[in-house]
């Protein structure tokens, strides 16, 4: 059975005297109980919107969302009230976010910020909270918790930092956590420990987890499922495996090739794919790839593709159909001990 | 901490040394000589002679300095031309009104000020916002003085619901230990006392907090709006805290710390306030005396006021500087 | 005083630091979008219509007058006196809109005449102190950036001073500026304009020093460009716009601080020139205002109003400066 069911989920921003954004179209993924799902995509195609829409974060005012959010006992993400949201919010679904200096708060202690979710879903005070905080942070690893939990966020490493905001995250050891970049913005050396931090915690507890990033070299040794994003459509969902050994839209291809390989021949060009984001056509009128497509052909703007495919579905009528010889678990580890080097 | 307070008192001495260096400077500009500050403008110039005899301004300039910073440490500012008794000992009288406004007029400030400049941010663009943008700036436009005249017309002339005028109802037999009328009132369970004094102080302190109202509800909106678009604002929410939490814990927390150094700098404007807000209730604080003693050239009252108020504002700006450290870790000391 | 005197130091250099930074979109300069956006700014445009009309009246204000402003007693052929012991003056009729002053004076007549004398204590004070505080402000910006070592002491001995005036609570300024010269126009004008020397000093040190680490002034100085030349021509025009902000915010608060010091009686003596802050000052004296509110209330509006025009000017252009605000 699926924790979460997201279908045709859709995010458009709308502010005066300006047209409308439509940031996420359309989108739908599962997450079954235990599984790491992964969203890919380039910055701007709408992967964070997802994350925000699900937790209900988005602002009030000039957002409108449809489809729907399916979570666990059937209630829908994208209607509940702000009442049951809250009681949701930090218990079953968890979020962790980017740039953890920023996503601290300056002027509380750490224990206090760790202790304040505690209070909330677990209805634990004084000392057994502190007790509680304290085996949280040395669950993410946190050297010396007892001394950690009174110092401030500007008193720790980026690294300490981002294991404080995990430890805020698992200690109601939630259904699904949601993990939006991040590695982002650490060090590459911290990166790959916060990675294996993440994987351990979700596997001890069983949770699901929805990773985002940008990265493929991330998502290749974490996730089960991955589904690719562009211009806020799915645009390739597949199992791991059949991803990486066979990436069949362009985009993903592109991917996968634009990321340097250690056994690539000595003079071999790499592969980036040209143009970014901005030169995007709308899905209405066609592919919204197309413009930076190598493989573009005149079916490809002449309507938005549909997604086919069965379990490894695409959104693509030209695809590619070879095989990437890429090997997934090179590719996470080279993205870890590339990191340890 | 202690390290901290001794070596920020420390800092201080050279400050003061200036100030009183400028005191000193002014004193011998005056029109007519230092003497004038004793004798007023009409004395005869052989009772001048005899006091600049006296008063030794004909020694070296080095040895006038060092006599009159004698002078200011022992606390002697000289007599009042006016009511002819030691200065130190008429501002000490009037102090504590003075206090007592300023006190009021500041809660009146921060306690309105902190909940209108938080909801008007809360709720950006609606017609709260607007009445308090609009009307902080419009309060900051409008000649004080003119405002307690203003007032006092309307709620003590025509609707005679506060007193027009003073400290406390002269029928009143109060008894007064330390010159704060309401503490005094208090402590001798005088409760009407206290009650009167404290209903002399609405008027006038409101009329004193309209300046800094408006700057309070400037900074908390500008710094609440900032603050609700932060990361860890998100993070809060996020964890499903309640609005509550979050208001209190994470937004006010870091909003307040702009606003807590405006505080601290609205001090000084206020006591510039108090002479304008206590001359137009006729409210027998330091600011009216001060107020007096421009329209009999009272000198050394004058400089009293300035030397007092100097001290006061050193003193306010110590405050905030130690309470900074309690509220931002970032400046914790070393 | 230093600590507060810090805080308040911080905020300016913000202020001056805001000229430093440069607009992101190639081919338009700072100033022109600058300019766009103020004017997109409605209360930028409230401001300016507000200062228009104010202007306009003190510049014709002489030309508009039904009656002599100075002329005692206008009131008399109509009926109307002013009689000071009866506690009568006359209020706003159809011959006199305004009504008559203490001295039986025509109060519309003095409004239109005063604008001109209010906008000129506003104006001089704020040109006192505009020139002082850039001149001691220019000297420590440029010592400080471009001087060195000894550029350094200079800015250092200049600033202990400008800080130690910062921290005095600005009316005390005055007074005590005030008590060393005669009471008269001119007297409110320095003393006004003193109280802000050392916010316009702060101010164009800061965006000074903030603009000799910007790039092309490092460029100009790698090119052997005369160091002199570079203070002038280069670092200065491009530090000016925060200092305009404040003048503007300053014209404001100068008008204020006028009438303050007419009140406490330190204004200018003589009221045959009409001029707002006295005519306020004057219609408050005794309990006038008790049983005719028109003397104060008129030139009270006017101070409002014109104060508020400035304010909002210089508010929007603030804000047209800060990249912070811009989106």
């Amino acid at each position: 059975m699926s924790l979460l069911d997201v279908q045709d989920l859709s995010v458009v921003f709308h502010s005066k005297g300006r047209e409308d954004v439509r940031a996420v179209d359309g989108v739908t993924f599962e997450v079954r109980s235990g599984e790491i799902v992964g969203l890919v995509g380039e910055s701007g195609c709408g992967k964070s919107v997802t994350s925000l829409a699900l937790m209900g974060l988005l602002p009030p005012r000039g957002v409108k969302t449809g489809g729907k959010a399916i979570f666990d006992n059937g209630v829908d993400l994208l209607r509940t009230d702000q009442r049951t949201m809250r009681d949701l919010r930090g218990r079953e679904i968890a979020m962790i976010f980017q740039d953890p200096l920023s996503s601290l708060n300056p002027v509380v202690p750490i224990g206090d910020q760790v202790t304040e979710v505690l209070t909330r879903h677990r209805g634990m005070k004084g000392e057994a909270a502190k007790k509680e905080a304290e085996l949280l942070l040395d669950r993410v690893g946190i050297p010396d918790p007892r001394r950690r939990l009174k110092e401030y966020p500007h008193q720790l490493s980026g690294g300490m930092r981002q294991r404080a905001l995990i430890a805020m995250a698992v200690a109601c050891r939630p259904r699904l956590l949601i993990a939006d970049e991040p590695t982002t913005a650490l060090d590459v050396t911290i990166q790959a420990q916060i990675l294996e931090l993440l994987k351990e915690l979700v596997h001890q507890d069983g949770t699901a987890m929805v990773m985002i990033t940008h990265d493929l070299g991330v998502v290749a040794g974490l996730c089960d499922w991955i589904n690719v994003l562009y211009a806020g459509r799915v645009v390739e969902t597949a199992g791991r495996h059949a991803l990486f050994a066979k990436p069949t839209h362009p985009y993903t291809h592109g991917l996968l090739s634009s990321i340097p390989r250690l056994d690539s021949v000595r003079g071999e060009r790499l592969n980036p794919i040209p143009g970014s984001v901005r030169d995007l056509l709308p899905w209405l009128e066609g592919c919204a790839f197309a413009p930076r497509c190598d493989r573009v052909t005149e079916a490809c703007v002449e309507g938005p593709p549909e997604l086919t495919g069965g379990a490894h579905a695409f959104r693509c009528v030209n695809p590619v159909l070879e095989e990437s010889g890429q090997d997934e678990a090179a590719l996470y580890s080279r993205e870890v001990s590339g990191a340890i080097e | 901490m202690l390290r901290f307070i001794v070596r920020r008192l420390l800092q201080l001495i050279p400050t003061l040394l200036g100030l009183s260096l400028l005191l000193f400077i002014w004193l011998h500009r005056l029109p007519g000589g230092p003497e004038t500050a004793l004798l007023g403008e009409r004395a005869t110039p052989e009772t001048r002679a005899a006091v600049r005899e006296a008063m030794g301004l004909d020694d070296p300039i080095f040895v006038q300095y060092g006599r009159f910073l004698k002078q200011l440490l022992t606390g002697d500012l000289g007599n009042s031309l006016s009511e002819k008794r030691p200065v130190i000992d008429l501002f000490l009288e009037r102090f504590p009104g003075t206090i007592e406004l300023t006190v009021v007029a500041m809660l009146f400030a921060i306690g309105l000020g902190i909940p209108l400049g938080y909801l008007a941010a809360k709720r950006r663009a609606s017609w709260l916002d607007h009445m308090s943008v609009g009307g902080s700036l419009v309060a900051i436009c409008i000649p004080i003085f003119f405002l307690g005249y203003l007032i006092k017309a309307v709620f003590a002339v025509k609707l005679g619901w506060f007193p027009t005028f003073g400290r406390q109802d002269t029928t009143i037999d109060a008894t007064h230990i330390t010159g704060f009328y309401v503490l005094d009132g208090i402590m001798t369970q005088e409760w009407d006392a206290a009650l009167d004094a404290l209903w002399h102080l609405v008027l006038p302190g409101l009329t004193l907090a309209s300046i800094p109202l408006a700057i309070i509800v400037r900074i908390t909106r500008a710094s609440v709006l900032e603050v609700l678009n932060e990361d860890y604002v998100r993070t809060a929410q996020a964890k499903g805290l309640t609005e509550r939490r979050i208001r209190g814990r994470h937004v006010l927390r870091n909003a307040m710390l702009p606003v807590v150094t405006v505080i601290g700098l609205l001090t000084g404007g206020l006591l510039s306030g108090a002479v304008l807000t206590e001359t137009v209730f006729s409210f027998t604080g330091i600011g009216q005396f001060a107020a007096q003693s421009i329209d009999h050239r009272d000198y050394p009252v004058m400089m009293g006021f300035i030397l007092i108020i100097a001290v006061v504002y050193v003193i306010v700006n110590l405050i905030v500087d130690i309470s900074y450290t309690f509220i931002d870790p970032r400046v914790r000391v070393r | 005083m230093t600590a507060l005197a810090r805080k308040k130091i911080a905020k300016l250099e913000r202020l001056a630091e805001l000229a430093a930074v440069h607009s992101k979109e190639q081919g338009e300069s700072l100033w022109r979008e600058a300019l766009k956006r103020v004017r997109r700014n409605p209360s930028a445009i409230v401001g300016a219509s507000i200062l228009g009309v104010f202007i306009l009246i003190a510049v014709l204000g002489p030309f508009l007058v039904p009656y002599d402003p100075g002329q005692i007693g206008v009131g008399i052929p109509f009926g109307l006196e002013v009689k000071e012991g009866q506690a009568i003056y006359p209020g706003p009729n159809s011959e006199f809109w305004l009504g008559l002053d203490h001295q039986g004076r025509d109060m519309f007549s003095r409004m239109i005449v005063g604008a001109r004398q209010t906008l000129l204590v506003g104006v001089v004070a704020t040109a006192i102190g505009l020139t002082l505080g850039c001149l001691i402000g220019g000297i420590a910006g440029a010592a400080y950036g471009l001087g060195g070592k000894r550029g350094r002491t200079i800015d250092n001995v200049l600033m202990r001073f400008i800080d130690m005036l910062l921290a005095m609570p600005s009316l005390l300024l005055a007074i005590s500026l005030v008590a060393l010269l005669r009471p008269s126009l001119m007297t409110v004008m320095i003393a006004v304009g003193f109280i802000s020397v050392p916010i316009f000093a702060r101010l164009l040190r800061g965006a000074m020093i903030a603009q000799s680490n910007a790039e092309y002034v490092v460029a100009a100085t790698s090119l052997g460009v005369h160091k002199r030349k570079i203070a002038l021509s280069h670092i200065l025009p491009n530090s000016i716009a925060p200092v305009l902000v404040q003048a503007t915010l300053t014209l404001a608060t100068a008008i204020i601080e006028a009438a303050g010091l007419s009140f406490l009686g330190l204004g200018n003596p003589d009221s045959s020139q009409a001029e707002w802050g006295t005519m306020l000052a004057d219609g408050l004296f005794n309990s006038r205002f008790d049983y005719a509110p028109h003397l104060a209330l008129f030139p009270a509006i006017g101070i409002i109003i014109t104060a508020l025009g400035f304010t909002l000017l210089g508010e929007a252009m603030r804000e047209a400066l800060d990249p912070k605000l811009r989106k």
